[in-house]
């Protein structure tokens, strides 16, 4: 087994899964209404949860630091989420459509990991896969809704997914083995999965009746996993990271 | 039967019915169905537990109360292993787990084989009157494994073990 490769794949996802879940954690308090104020204060803290299950397979398994220190004392440069977690929130209509591709990419790759040869990975996803389904039964939920509510909530979901859809692919970018994960039946790689995320939306955005995005250039969005990130991921993790900052050796 | 110092494994499974969901606290850990073994090794008790969500914020909460428990009746070291290899799903919730969910004012989760989708959650009954006539408000609620329903009929709001 291709540890490296393996390594690669558990902390994008854990890094993801964290910064989203940090990020989304933003509309506690101030969600358009009550029960979208707590269904993405619900949703974070499950994805936290997600980042922390991950973080603790690479500390238990192959001797990385643990969850906490992984997650609130680590350089931007180690992080090797995507670009598209690392976008503020901005407004209801792009968290909820970034939200839509994410959970839609988050429910087919913890489908594909249910089968993975790293029992680890297949126990987690297992039981993730059951949690991510409600979040995206959310999403489909409310973009329907919107989709289908007036000309101008219409408008703005279809103009917030074709600005999100190029960033959206970044999650895809390539690790560095994808033969590896593969050949050992770790994980089916990026390129399946985008495949079988792009015809979800592609059923989804038809059945709302909004159209999929047409010239799509990610290439500018590409390079998270590789450690270059945006001007947004710096100061989100210098807020994420104060306290633990203030004393690393406190105990909880 | 197996016992170290003359205590037995249904001895610590009682004491585990006497430890409360801190968010439910009508709903002990045993009927939960989270507690997925009890064992003596080595004249300590290991007990083994699954979480409900990846997420759950109780788990360090109720590790510890498991701990204190037994430790304090049996006098017996205990350890509180948390299990990976057996998944926990809302099917393991007891008859009697639901019964006491529905008392409490929350209703239980459907079987799984009712399937998960926006459909399955239309007809939730109504903990209150029985009366299926009830609306899904949000798949989300006070807590992870809540979902928040409307009943028509009695005018309440009311919340939802999620089926998982």
């Amino acid at each position: 087994m291709n540890n490296t490769a393996l390594k690669e794949l558990i902390l994008k996802m854990a890094d993801d899964a964290l910064i989203i879940g940090h990020r989304n954690s933003e509309w506690t308090g101030i969600g358009p209404v009550l029960e979208e104020d707590i269904a993405f204060s619900s949703m974070s803290q499950d994805k936290i949860g997600h980042a922390w299950a991950l973080y603790n397979i690479l500390n238990e398994h192959f001797g990385e630091k643990d969850a906490d220190t992984t997650a609130f004392n680590r350089e931007e440069k180690l992080f090797t989420c995507c670009h598209l977690v690392e976008y503020p929130i901005g407004e209801y209509d792009f968290s909820l459509v970034r939200h839509f591709l994410m959970d839609k990419a988050e429910y087919h790759r913890y489908d594909m990991l249910t089968n993975s040869s790293f029992m680890p990975l297949q126990n987690l996803a297992k039981k993730v896969k059951g949690e991510i389904k409600y979040h995206v039964m959310h999403a489909e939920t409310w973009i329907e809704k919107l989709a289908n509510g007036n000309e101008e909530s219409k408008a703005r979901v279809q103009s917030a997914l074709n600005y999100a859809y190029p960033l959206a692919l970044s999650l895809f970018e390539k690790g560095t083995d994808e033969v590896a994960l593969i050949s050992d039946n770790i994980f089916a790689g990026e390129e399946a999965l985008q495949k079988a995320w792009e015809a979800d939306i592609k059923t989804c955005v038809e059945k709302y009746g909004l159209k999929m995005p047409e010239n799509i250039d990610a290439t500018k969005f590409m390079g998270g996993r590789k450690g270059f990130h945006t001007e947004f991921l710096a100061p989100l993790l210098k807020e994420m990271q104060e306290v633990f900052a203030i004393d690393p050796s406190a105990e909880w | 039967m197996i016992e170290t110092n003359n205590i037995s494994l249904e001895r610590i499974w009682e004491l585990l019915e006497e430890v409360k969901d801190p968010e439910i606290p009508v709903l002990s850990l045993v009927e939960l169905g989270v507690i997925t073994n009890v064992a003596f090794v080595e004249n300590k008790v290991v007990v083994k537990m699954t979480p409900t969500f990846t997420g759950c914020p109780a788990l360090d909460f109720m590790q510890k109360q498991i701990k204190v428990k037994v430790e304090k009746h049996t006098g017996l070291e205990t350890q509180v292993i948390i299990d990976k290899e057996t998944l926990w799903s809302s099917d393991k919730i007891s008859d009697i787990g639901k019964e006491k969910l529905k008392n409490f004012g929350i209703a239980p989760p459907l079987k799984k084989a009712c399937g998960i989708s926006m459909e399955s959650f239309k007809y939730t009954p109504c903990p209150f009157c029985n009366s299926a006539n009830t609306t899904l408000r949000s798949t989300f609620g006070s807590t992870l494994c809540r979902a928040q329903h409307y009943c028509n009929d009695c005018k309440q709001s009311f919340e939802q073990f999620k089926p998982l």
